[in-house]
């Protein structure tokens, strides 16, 4: 029996606002971002309206001094080191993430809701002041390198900021706790008898894990790496602070654009590119793990 | 003289309960199940019988006393090395596996080769009437299914010793009785002990070779179904297995046969065993009902005298409640009814109650 | 019985296997833990540190967080954090209050799984994504309102967040009291008001204090879409940083590490609150 009769008037007046203001003020833009990423760019910012595919040719050509097209790789670049960063990322907060969700799942009841409380706080603070944490311990005279110096082990200090190793730190601070929950989830509904039966049969641990374990999260671990890999590609605090704006990837690209570089087309067409990865990624999650996880444990 | 197959010597297992105070699910619990037998533990719930199983398993550790396996000690053996296996009360089938591949994990995990795997998978499949159910997935099959999937995983590693852990619980009655038919030949054919455990007593009656009675932690009988049945110890066994009548009494005299009890002004019955209770003692008297007859009083004066002040029909027989004479004492008969299914006593009806010979027992408590 | 997955040692004192534990894994999580949360800590020690270095320890003081809070800059970019966050938390609450209303209790209808699908749209989608878009769209019909801007886009990426608890809410809750009141002669609006929207209020509270977390820490969005001159905490932070480290930040950040941590807390707590069920039999 339902509360609400649930005519299609009241669907629209329920539905409506909420669905409105996201289609209006969403949907919308995606779709002029699409036109502007057709357009000719405008020095002052902003677009003039011509049609050109100048952005599009932008990603793999450049225009020399003779006003000829020349391959130029050096966007290719951006987004394989964006890839290759994302990867590597996705794979150390696997590394990270798997064994913490799988021991936050064996603790008892208290334990297990605080540790879980604690995997989430971060989410919910501003992504800028985390990644400034960083700064403070990283820079030439940030606390590592002057407790370092003080303490007599290193006389200089260490280049620890703008670095990649920076990056991948920064990147895997940030994103891990999607990587954590989502294995959680999965590994929490674990019926517990399949681990004794497994031992009762002669499983070994190593092979309880490669067997059964394993197995039974790979739901939890594909929808962790998505969480992880595709928000990575956009993320363009992390390298701007972390990595001096000298290691570009696509997302502080993206920004650059609608910056200083004034290349709104470009930067438009770079954004839906990333965004159609994002789909991609989304339609896999939702066909595959997406399922599963509705299931539950078996 | 064979080994025993287990043997548990004064095991005692006290856990860390939820609220912190310590729970004790095992008592200084000995006994011996011999090999190629079927062995039951019987009991309520909270009795710890399944934690029994358990310690046996390697799923715990006792926390004091010690379980030997054809002489063998398993201390401190995880489960994974000790061969004996275990089929779960809700089955624990790998849902990520094929019925084929569940069958043959034990045998991957030791290590076989893959031929030789599917060669004993598939026997064991046939063996517990599931050949053709190879390639499905768990979630496909019905419970009585999973539950052979279940017992052919357990016996495809050919264990010394099978734990059955209320696998029949979760199944409908009419597939329960065929299990249970089908579990009992399997033990015959493979001659691997079972250990079996169930808070029904028919079950335990029906199959068992010998049984354990076990309530709060602590074992109170052991024993063949007969035993038992027949022979119960004290109250707990009495009244856990079957019906019985409790009658108060105090021993009149002891004579070369036994003792012999008052119940009622004038009234006497005659024991077996006198329970180690001298002349004069209060005791307790188990009575089963099917024991006890009744007679239509044709004005015979000698006798236990009794008023029918229930009856309560059950299709093949009826039980009467039948208030004797003189007393507070109700017993409970239960008599056959007349071939044309017609109960032979009726409601206020005076009646003679025969006690077979030796019927009334003296209880330990 | 369940099992416990911690024997301990029995009464030889031996030591025992325990079935699913796996060597290293709990220290691998205390150290994660450990890494998520030192940097916090460090940050927020420093920012009581008494002297220019925001690095060198000093001493304890709290002359930075009154410097902090006397400069009129920040003062401002606050007001204008708090404007933001208020108007766009009390339209996204409300606006998700009936969508959820819709989505959890009218039923199967045709368009569901797509109206959930573009709800969760501001979750899913980059937000570098939303927020070149969002600055186009402005631009392209020339919208001019100043911090209505920001206030806007926040707005909708608000709207997820508020309505996921509270959706949890109304799928927790125990249609048979709404009945109850139906039958004791409630109708419709007098059942909403009277039952169901008591009952839902720390699913509302609870996602709209969610809400307003995500709007105080917004930055990339805001960045994009706000106009010159108008900043809010996370901005002028970012302004700061850029320019150096200076204890000034560190005070800032922590106080905003500690107005989420307080709305984030609490909005668990209240989101925890015992369901009213059907008693345990």
């Amino acid at each position: 029996m339902r509360l609400l009769q649930s005519t299609p008037m009241r669907r629209v007046l329920g539905l409506g606002p909420a669905l409105g203001i996201i289609g209006f003020f969403m949907v919308v833009p995606i779709g002029i971002i699409i036109v502007f990423s057709f357009m000719k760019s405008n020095p002052y910012g902003g677009v003039n309206p011509e049609f050109s595919l100048e952005a599009y040719k932008q990603f793999l050509f450049e225009r020399n001094l003779m006003d000829e097209m020349v391959f130029n790789a050096a966007y290719l670049r951006i987004f394989g080191r964006s890839f290759f960063l994302a990867m590597v990322t996705t794979a150390l907060c696997l590394l990270i993430g798997f064994p913490t969700a799988y021991y936050m799942s064996r603790q008892p009841a208290r334990r297990k809701n605080l540790m879980v409380f604690l995997v989430t706080i971060p989410f919910w603070t501003n992504l800028l002041i985390r990644a400034y944490c960083w700064i403070l311990l990283l820079r030439d005279t940030g606390i590592i390198n002057n407790y370092l110096i003080k303490w007599g082990i290193i006389n200089e200090p260490l280049t620890l900021l703008y670095t990649n190793f920076a990056i991948f730190l920064g990147l895997v601070y940030t994103h891990i706790p999607f990587m954590v929950l989502p294995i959680y989830a999965r590994v929490e509904k674990l019926d517990f008898n399949l681990l004794e039966a497994a031992h009762d049969l002669y499983a070994s641990r190593q092979q309880l894990m490669r067997h059964v374990i394993l197995p039974l999260a790979a739901p939890g671990i594909i929808a962790g790496s998505l969480l992880v890999f595709v928000p990575c590609l956009g993320d363009f605090i992390i390298p701007n602070l972390l990595g001096g704006g000298k290691h570009l990837m696509i997302g502080s690209l993206i920004q650059l654009q609608f910056g200083g570089s004034r290349n709104w087309p470009f930067g438009s067409a770079a954004a839906l590119i990333l965004m159609a990865f994002v789909l991609i990624a989304m339609m896999i999650y939702v066909w595959g793990p997406g399922r599963k996880m509705k299931e539950g444990g078996a | 003289m064979p080994k025993p197959a287990i043997e548990i010597k004064n095991v005692t297992k006290i856990f860390e309960g939820h609220t912190g105070r310590p729970v004790t699910a095992l008592d200084n619990v000995s006994l011996t199940i011999e090999d190629n037998e079927f062995f039951t533990l019987l009991g309520p719930s909270g009795c710890g019988k399944t934690t029994l199983l358990r310690l046996i398993a390697g799923f715990e550790y006792p926390t004091e006393g010690e379980i030997v396996l054809f002489g063998e000690s398993i201390r401190g053996l995880p489960p994974q090395q000790r061969p004996v296996n275990t089929v779960f009360q809700h089955y624990a089938l790998f849902p990520h596996m094929t019925v084929a591949e569940n069958v043959g994990f034990p045998l991957k995990m030791q290590g076989q080769q893959q031929d030789e795997m599917t060669c004993t998978a598939a026997r064991m499949l046939d063996l517990v009437k599931m050949a053709d159910f190879g390639d499905r997935m768990p979630d496909q099959l019905s419970g009585g299914q999973q539950q052979r999937v279940a017992l052919a995983r357990a016996l495809a590693p050919q264990p010394k010793v099978l734990l059955l852990d209320e696998p029949l619980s979760a199944l409908d009655l009419k597939l329960r009785q065929e299990m249970r038919v089908e579990l009992k030949n399997l033990q015959r054919q493979t001659g691997i002990t079972f250990v079996f455990v169930t808070h029904d007593q028919v079950e335990a009656l029906t199959m068992s070779d010998r049984i354990a009675v076990m309530s709060m932690g602590r074992l109170q009988q052991e024993g063949t179904p007969i035993a038992i049945y027949e022979q119960p110890v004290n109250r707990f066994v009495a009244d856990f297995i079957g019906e019985t009548n409790f009658v108060q009494s105090t021993i009149a005299g002891i004579e070369s046969s036994g003792a012999r009890c008052t119940i009622g002004p004038g009234t006497t019955l005659g024991t077996g065993a006198t329970a180690g209770k001298g002349k004069g003692a209060a005791v307790t008297l188990a009575i089963r009902p099917e024991k006890i007859r009744l007679v239509k009083t044709a004005g015979a004066a000698e006798g236990l005298k009794g008023r029918v002040a229930e009856c309560i029909y059950t299709g093949t027989d009826t039980n009467y409640q039948v208030a004797l004479e003189n007393s507070d004492v109700r017993l409970v008969v239960r008599g056959r009814n007349a071939i044309t299914g017609e109960t032979l006593f009726k409601v206020g009806e005076t009646v003679m109650l025969n006690v077979a010979e030796g019927a009334a027992r003296i209880l330990a408590d | 019985m369940r099992s416990s997955t911690t024997s301990g040692p029995n009464s030889a004192g031996e030591k025992q296997f325990v079935i699913g534990r796996f060597p290293g894994f709990a220290a691998i999580s205390w150290i994660f833990l450990l890494y998520l949360y030192i940097p916090i800590f460090l940050l927020i020690i420093f920012s009581f540190n008494a002297s220019h270095s925001a690095t060198i320890w000093h001493g304890f003081s709290l002359e930075w967080y009154l410097k902090a809070f006397g400069n009129d800059d920040v003062q401002r970019a606050a007001v204008n954090s708090l404007i933001v966050a208020f108007s766009a938390t009390v339209v996204a609450t409300v606006v998700a209050v009936f969508a959820a209303l819709i989505l959890a209790r009218g039923g199967r209808f045709r368009g569901r799984g797509l109206s959930y699908g573009i709800l969760m749209l501001p979750m899913t989608m980059p937000e570098i994504v939303t927020a070149v878009a969002t600055l186009s769209f402005f631009t392209a019909i020339q919208l001019d309102i100043g911090l209505g801007r920001v206030v806007i886009a926040h707005t909708v990426f608000c709207i997820p967040f508020a309505f996921l608890p509270i959706r949890a809410r109304l799928q927790g809750m125990d249609t048979t009291l709404e009945q109850a009141a139906q039958d004791l002669y409630a109708n419709e609006w007098q059942t909403f008001r009277y039952v169901t929207l008591p009952l839902l209020m720390p699913g509302i509270i609870s996602g709209a204090m969610l809400s307003f977390i995500i709007s105080i820490d917004d930055f990339i969005i805001t960045l994009m879409v706000a106009p010159a001159g108008s900043t809010t905490l996370p901005l002028y932070i970012y302004g700061m940083v850029r320019m150096g480290v200076t204890p000034e930040v560190n005070a800032l950040s922590t106080v905003m590490l500690a107005i989420s941590l307080v709305f984030v807390s609490t909005s668990y707590l209240i989101g925890r609150k015992k369901q009213v069920g059907p008693p345990n039999s």
